[in-house]
């Protein structure tokens, strides 16, 4: 498709505003303004929707298709919430109103909305407070880095060493580093759990935090968690929850209760915000009773009368992780998820999650390398090993699915798996839909043994074939120029 | 139950399948032990239910203040069609475009998202977007210090408090030396600055309009600081851009900014939108998805996330950044609400906030005993002397309608008198006269 720029016709006007009603002043001295105006094309407000509205064609979703991307719970997005978050009483408020002598009174519902929310996610994991601050799940991870540095440094112990296995997510060793912390890998073992032998090596006083997610990658609860939660804690050291697979979890166990000192949720994944094209997320942080005092300002409370108002009189506070009090939009339709769903529902979404993810494994096992084949959680990790010996590696088999119409899996990840295709169908999928999907597998399986071709040729149906992303990295066009 | 779409039937033929008697066996794994000590949440509520009580809590937000509030979030209108598009879901409910040939309108908006941010800053990269202002001046000090390889920041005290108090929580558990630059008369001192720049120096950090409002040519401060090796950022407002000299044109090396007021509304502090754009010779320090033209196997032109051996998921503790998502649907409402106003719009929308905000300085200059700060030219915000505490006064405002500023003894000790003023293209001359009259009133 054309860019927007190269539809460009001088003298179309896509919005006009109301003509001034002021008298003009003085313009400011040259040298304070530009010399040129914002070189920009000039449309017509159909020109600017229909280009978008036919980009948004381009992609696949979760509302157009089937979307297993593993790591990221892509479960349906309720319609209702988008509504609630663009109510004018929750869209048009300014963040500093509350701030200003006497606004507390004026934002008294949005208040409410965090204050509560915070209550329920408290609940949820078992932890004592939650921070909403935020903004995306690895803004958490790097919140929960610096309120376990404030912890240790409270204590005077300043430690140098998070600890990480090697099947987590990229974002928690680069968390870890950026907040200045080196990081220690423990290897997986050969059952699919972090080596505790090489754990119990590397753990002394100078380890600051464990750092795990729960489910792990490899979809896996494992049944030792509380032990390791025992041992890190012997040492002085704090347990960090990643909480990207607490899909899983709703109801059946909380990162509290197992041990877990800092939680980072992702309510785009578990609480059904949309995941925006890659953002906006939010990722509200939560910590046992020893922590609460470092969570950053302002606090929200509830006042004796009933009403809510900031605090901002925490003097062992982080300070600020955002520049108010999270995403406020996002975190409302998790909100309304959350009280919509209720005990039974949040209990049931993780139930048909994990049933949803052992029916692919099982149906899917004989066709693929199941490296770790025990029953899993929300997601179930293949390895496409046996399918790359006829040279249809994981990429492969991800470009056949798109000609299908399915998005792919996650590829490629867990590092710790060969040919990763890690499969989360989530709940919100019905079992026809896993059914056909299935179906494509092993229909892909059968082709990498008798036509590999057909496979390694895909995609033919998309807008672009395969890409050069060589080409790309090495001769950088990052912006149009006419 | 709620969005699953399972039935009896489904559950027990997929558990046959598993072979399993029950979904508690799926749980097995879960000592019994390990099992949630309480779970008390509400019991499930309908649609309706839902919808009644979150509009009865927005019920208790105030909408009806006139507003001229601002501190670096506007309050400017967003045109139906941003809307609209924003409300796409093939937009709103994908995920970053990893795979590309299934996510080309999201890889086509982003790089049209980056070309706009680069026209609008005057530099020549940008990347797919970050969390919020904040954080994008958080990310620029970093680049600065793995690019100079030096640990000392300046920043000027005309960059909005939050953004600062961010940056220092940011970075307390980093060897990082901050200098902190008075305002005088509303504007950066020069001679304290270059006083304090040295070959220590990693970057110096302006913004553009400062947080008093004023408007500043920062040409000759970015010329000492590329002397002395170091690199200068500026924090900018978007808007403001569509009049302003550009931070590439003033010679700065890296430009972030809060894009909130390209299209994204207030929503009680986000979410917003970070953006950054920098020189050529910084794009791979930069945090944070880029999004490139390429060509497919049949010479097609397409787009791909790029530079991936800076980021996370390839590097680990290693990466550039911990980044992982970015605010893509933010992104994408500032490339829609830049694209439809075009250069024109712009530039009309940047007119009318100043003109506005001119003739409420006027018009507030005349009630005695207020002053006007007139030291510096200004965009859409100026500061005000009131002759009694800013806090007060806005408290009483409160009542006759307005959110009339930001007092700014909330961030500056010795300023409890202050109060900063924005007017955006969304107040009228109407407005702008009542608000006069009340504050008249007020003081009276």
């Amino acid at each position: 498709m054309k860019l927007i720029f190269e539809k460009h016709k001088e003298g179309r006007v896509g919005f006009t505003y109301t003509k001034a009603d002021v008298p003009l002043a003085l313009p400011l001295e040259a040298k304070y303004c530009r010399k040129a105006d914002v070189h920009l094309a000039s449309l017509s407000e159909l020109d600017v929707v229909r280009h978008y509205t036919n980009l948004s064609r381009l992609n696949f979703s979760v509302d157009t298709n089937f979307y297993p991307l593993g790591s990221y719970t892509m479960k349906y997005n309720p319609k209702f919430t988008e509504r609630i978050a663009s109510l004018e009483g929750f869209s048009q408020v300014h963040p500093l109103l509350p701030q200003l002598l006497g606004g507390g009174m004026l934002a008294q519902g949005s208040l409410e909305v965090l204050f509560e929310t915070e209550r329920l996610l408290s609940e949820i994991t078992g932890m004592s407070a939650f921070t909403m601050q935020p903004l995306a799940g690895a803004h958490g991870e790097l919140a929960g880095a610096m309120l376990i540095a404030a912890y240790h440094k409270d204590k005077g112990s300043r430690r140098k060493y998070v600890i990480v296995p090697d099947s987590s997510h990229g974002t928690n060793p680069a968390s870890a580093a950026i907040a200045g912390y080196q990081v220690k890998v423990i290897p997986t073992g050969p059952d699919g759990y972090m080596d505790l032998v090489e754990y119990q090596k590397h753990l002394n006083n100078e380890v600051a935090a464990v750092m795990l997610t729960c489910p792990d990658t490899l979809g896996i609860f494992n049944p030792q968690i509380k032990k390791i939660a025992d041992m890190a804690h012997e040492v002085g050291a704090l347990m960090y929850y990643d909480g990207a697979n607490l899909n899983a979890m709703l109801g059946k166990a909380r990162p509290g209760d197992l041990g877990f000192d800092v939680v980072h949720l992702n309510l785009h994944k578990t609480f059904a915000t949309p995941h925006g094209g890659g953002g906006p997320g939010s990722g509200p942080v939560g910590v046992s009773e020893s922590l609460v005092e470092f969570l950053p300002i302002p606090r929200i409370v509830r006042r004796s009368d009933g009403t809510f108002a900031l605090d901002y009189h925490r003097h062992k506070s982080v300070g600020y992780i955002a520049p108010f009090y999270g995403n406020f939009g996002v975190i409302l339709k998790a909100y309304a998820y959350m009280l919509k769903l209720g005990k039974e529902g949040l209990i049931q979404a993780a139930e048909l999650a994990v049933l949803n993810a052992n029916y692919c494994r099982v149906k899917l096992r004989e066709h693929y390398d199941l490296p770790f084949d025990k029953i899993c959680m929300h997601e179930c990790v293949f390895s496409a090993s046996r399918q790359a010996k006829n040279g249809v590696h994981a990429i492969d088999i991800a470009k056949y699915l798109i000609d299908k119409g399915y998005h792919p899996p996650t590829v490629y990840f867990p590092l710790i798996v060969k040919e990763a295709l890690m499969i989360e169908p989530t709940e919100t999928e019905s079992k026809e839909t896993l059914d056909e999907f299935i179906e494509i597998m092993i229909e892909i399986a059968r082709l990498s043994k008798e036509n590999p071709i057909l496979v390694t040729q895909a995609p033919l149906h998309t807008p672009v074939k395969r890409l050069d992303e060589t080409k790309a990295a090495r001769e950088p066009n990052l912006r149009w120029q006419q | 139950m709620s969005y699953v779409p399972h039935t009896k039937d489904d559950i027990s033929s997929m558990l046959k399948t598993i072979g399993v008697s029950s979904i508690d066996e799926l749980f097995k794994d879960i000592p019994q032990a390990l099992r949630p000590k309480s779970f008390n949440i509400p019991p499930a509520s309908s649609e309706f239910e839902v919808t009644q009580h979150l509009k009865k809590l927005a019920a208790k937000n105030a909408t009806h203040l006139i507003n001229f509030v601002g501190a670096g979030f506007y309050d400017h209108f967003i045109p139906a069609a941003v809307d609209a598009i924003a409300s796409r879901s093939e937009f709103y409910t994908a995920y970053t475009p990893y795979q590309p040939e299934c996510s080309q309108g999201w890889l086509q908006a982003i790089y049209e998202y980056q070309t706009i941010i680069c026209e609008l800053t005057g530099l020549d990269v940008s990347n797919a977007s970050l969390y919020d202002g904040g954080t994008a001046i958080y990310e620029a000090a970093m680049m600065a210090i793995r690019f100079t390889g030096r640990n000392k920041i300046i920043m000027d005290s005309g960059v909005n408090l939050i953004y600062r108090t961010m940056l220092y929580t940011y970075t307390s558990n980093l060897n990082v030396e901050f200098v902190e630059i008075p305002v005088v008369h509303g504007q950066s001192s020069r001679e304290e600055l270059f006083k304090h720049i040295d070959d220590k120096t990693a970057a110096v950090i302006m913004q553009n309009p400062n947080f008093f409002g004023a408007v500043d040519d920062h040409s000759d401060v970015v010329a000492e600081v590329h002397k002395r090796g170091a690199l200068a950022i500026a924090s900018v407002y978007p808007v403001s851009l569509g009049m302003l000299k550009p931070p590439g044109e003033a010679g700065f090396d890296i430009a972030t900014g809060e894009g909130q007021s390209l299209g994204i509304p207030l929503s009680f502090g986000g979410p917003y939108l970070g953006f950054m754009a920098a020189k050529k010779e910084l794009v791979r320090q930069m945090p944070g998805r880029i999004v490139g033209a390429t060509v497919d196997s049949e010479g097609k032109r397409g787009f791909v996330l790029t530079l991936q051996t800076r980021e996370q998921h390839i590097r680990r503790e290693k990466a550039t950044s911990n980044i992982c998502s970015n605010e893509a649907l933010c992104a994408l409402r500032a490339v829609v609400f830049v694209a439809l106003l075009g250069k024109e719009g712009l530039k009309e929308l940047a007119e009318h906030n100043f003109q506005k905000a001119e003739f409420a300085k006027d018009c507030l200059s005349r009630i005695s005993g207020v002053q006007v700060k007139r030291s510096s030219p200004t965009f859409n915000e100026f500061t005000v002397m009131l002759p009694r505490h800013a806090d007060e006064v806005v408290y009483r405002m409160i009542d006759k309608g307005f959110a009339c500023g930001f007092p700014l003894g909330r961030f500056y000790k010795g300023l409890d008198n202050y109060l900063l003023i924005a007017v955006t293209e969304k107040r009228t001359k109407e407005d702008i006269r009542r608000l006069s009259d009340s504050l008249e009133a007020v003081l009276g």
